[in-house]
């Protein structure tokens, strides 16, 4: 699926401090039942962020109206469960560009990768200074910076890098996907059956 | 010569080409789809202009969303109803082998796989969804896969993967009595954490592995996931071949000597270097209970839930986080505590021989008042079978029903939800927060503990009762 091309991305971000959530959460599968790839933003966290009745909790997060931001904080080992993609689709419907943790769950990461949407892995003590600087200031401006590899925490300067395969680097900052690689490969992949 | 692992000697043979600085092109000989996480890649395809690559060595079903009662009817919920008729004219319209609801290969996509004799030792497999690691049990790299990826397979047959490191976990000795694969599977998780197989392909090995039956296997191969590994295999063997043997898709004649003889190479050398290797003892193992909100949070079924006591940080939030959910008190014993359903099925456990534990343990005995219990085959060919052996009777006198084939209570996308705050023994793969329905809190265990709660209408030691 197409979608933006990636660059540098300045803003403020969302935190939930929550380790371990899986895609169960992310997009509970009641809402897996689209046919299209349209509209999973409405039911991103949907268990976390709305009350039976419907109303929505007030404490979760993403209804606090001080947070905002196309970035996603969130503690270690996120997006782990189901191969879903409906979680990223969810994730980036919502208006997520990025998702900042200490560890993330290898379909969820490669999902992510495949759909625009960049993880960026950051060590859990710098973790835990981006959760402190936007529990100090909920407006605080962070940016990553795919060219750079880098996520910096614009008040203080505060940096660190982080990891991303050239390749996917390449296709993100392009908008370009495997498939287009892929169906531009068919030859050798026909070679390659005969061979076996 | 270079010494390598199993999976190292299957990968290489399906690496199309290494994308320099960048993932593999890996060939994928099987591929499974079902109603859920395919539409949006068939759709792709049509923007893109593109037709199925290799439509044969595609095979479709429908099992995510499926209801388990009166699968005769027209489907009543209208999204479920329209996902599988989606699935159904995506496959007509490629000509993709499609295994329709009531017909004699639809099931779960993961028991299908391997009775029809698709999944076989050596080859690369994948589907959407993260169960796919189920085939490893015969030799094979499985894993699951995105939508994204779908489509890649869908219009080259191949997808880009990094090659995963490689992890050995050996279990030695002999399962005591009353422990099944699925305790095996539950205690490793418990043991090395729902991450610490992250970035890794386990091969499982030592005595209480190949011990096991065909079917055992599958259900340890599909919970490596649980540990955040990408897949586990074990290594093809006598068993595996007899298994095989004879299926619809197993190879014939000539081909099938050429196989098995090619399947008998198919180990890892014995020089070969895993990147990580864990050993346990088969002694250690007793049945399982999970009393958290996800796999890893499993204890011995006499051991009492752990204490905050020494937990620090984020690690003790998220632990209470948990028991709150489900409703329980750290340091407290899990035996005795209530059930109200009772799930037996899934890609985990819902293949004849887990209906066997179950029916032979309720045999003579009565399912408690106060449990629901839902007995979800994995399959037509399991549900015929329970017939054919007669434990139907044996269920039936007991107190139980069996519904139809389907993915049903494992992830509650049709109507088999387990109500907001009740308990559930499940023999899932599961039991993270609302998975078995909003509000609902899940148990893993194996058939024989599930079989033990639906008598007792509590958590009982099964090796009490037998
Ligand atoms: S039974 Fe559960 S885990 Fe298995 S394929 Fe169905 S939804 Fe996935």
């Amino acid at each position: 699926m197409a979608y933006d091309k990636f660059s540098k991305i300045t803003s403020p971000a969302v935190p939930l401090p929550v380790e371990n959530v899986d895609t169960d959460q992310i997009i509970p599968a009641r809402y897996l039942k689209a046919v299209e790839r349209k509209g999973f933003g409405d039911n991103l966290f949907r268990d976390w962020r709305y009350n039976k009745d419907g109303t929505p909790k007030t404490d979760f997060p993403l209804n606090n109206s001080s947070y905002s931001g196309k970035v996603l904080v969130a503690g270690k080992n996120f997006g782990s469960g189901s191969s879903r993609e409906h979680a990223i689709w969810a994730l980036y419907d919502y208006g997520f560009r990025v998702v900042v943790s200490s560890f993330f769950a290898d379909i969820f990461r490669n999902n992510a990768l495949n759909n625009g949407l960049l993880p960026v892995i950051v060590s859990p003590e710098f973790l835990e200074k981006i959760f402190q600087e936007i529990e100090k200031n909920p407006a605080a401006q962070f940016e990553a910076n795919l060219e750079n590899q880098t996520f910096t925490i614009l008040k203080t300067g505060e940096s660190e890098t982080f990891e991303i395969n050239p390749y996917k680097k390449h296709c993100l900052k392009n908008g370009l996907d495997d498939i287009d690689y892929l169906v531009a490969l068919k030859e050798e992949i026909t070679a390659f059956e005969e061979g076996k | 010569m270079e010494a390598n692992t199993l999976f190292d000697k299957i990968w290489d043979a399906h690496a199309v080409k290494q994308v320099e600085g960048g993932p593999a092109v890996l060939y994928i000989d099987r591929h499974l789809i079902h109603e859920v996480t395919s539409p949006v890649a068939f759709l792709g395809l049509k923007t893109r202009g593109l037709k199925v690559f290799r439509p044969d060595q595609t095979t479709a079903t429908p099992d995510h969303n499926v209801p388990t009662e009166n699968q005769h009817l027209t489907i009543m919920d209208e999204l479920s109803r329209h996902q599988v008729d989606m699935l159904k004219r995506n496959c007509e319209e490629h000509n993709i082998k499609y295994h329709d609801l009531q017909s004699d290969g639809h099931g779960i996509v993961h028991i299908i796989g391997p009775e029809l004799g698709l999944t076989q030792p050596g080859l690369t497999i994948v589907c959407g969804d993260s169960h796919t690691s189920t085939h490893g049990a015969f030799g094979a790299i499985a894993f699951g896969i995105g939508t994204s990826e779908v489509e890649m397979v869908l219009a080259s047959q191949c997808i880009m993967q990094p090659k995963p490191k490689k992890m050995r976990i050996t279990v030695n000795g002999e399962l005591k009595k009353g422990v099944t694969a699925k305790d095996i599977a539950l205690y490793i998780i418990s043991q090395i954490s729902t991450s610490g197989g992250t970035g890794h392909f386990i091969e499982y090995a030592g005595q209480a592995i190949t011990s096991l039956s065909m079917e055992g296997r599958m259900t340890l191969c599909n919970l490596s996931i649980e540990s955040g590994a990408r897949g586990g295999m074990i290594a093809p063997d006598e068993t595996t071949i007899n298994y095989v043997k004879g299926r619809q898709y197993a190879p014939k004649g000539a081909d099938w000597e050429k196989a098995v003889s090619a399947w008998k190479e198919l180990k890892s050398d014995e020089e070969a270097v895993f990147d990580t290797e864990y050993t346990f003892d088969a002694a250690d193992i007793e049945p399982m209970i999970t009393y958290g909100t996800n796999p890893g949070m499993g204890i011995g079924i006499t051991q009492n839930i752990p204490k905050v006591n020494g937990m620090s940080g984020s690690d003790k939030s998220t632990f209470l986080k948990s028991l709150q959910y489900m409703g329980y008190t750290e340091g407290d014993s899990m035996i005795g505590k209530q059930v109200d359903y009772v799930f037996v099925g899934s890609c985990t456990n819902g293949r004849i021989e887990d209906f066997r534990a179950f029916a032979g343990f309720v045999k003579g005995k009565e399912k408690a008042p106060g449990v629901t219990a839902w007995l979800v085959p994995g399959s037509q060919k399991v549900e015929k079978q329970i017939r054919n052996e007669g434990l139907d009777k044996i269920l039936e006198a007991a107190g139980f029903q069996l519904r139809q084939p389907g993915c049903s209570a494992c992830l509650a996308m049709n109507e088999d939800k387990i109500p907001d705050g009740k308990y559930a023994v499940s023999t899932s793969n599961r039991n993270f927060e609302g998975r078995q329905g909003p509000g609902a809190r899940t148990m893993l265990a194996s058939p024989l503990t599930a079989a033990a709660a639906a008598i007792t209408g509590t958590i009982t030691d099964p090796r009490d009762m037998m």
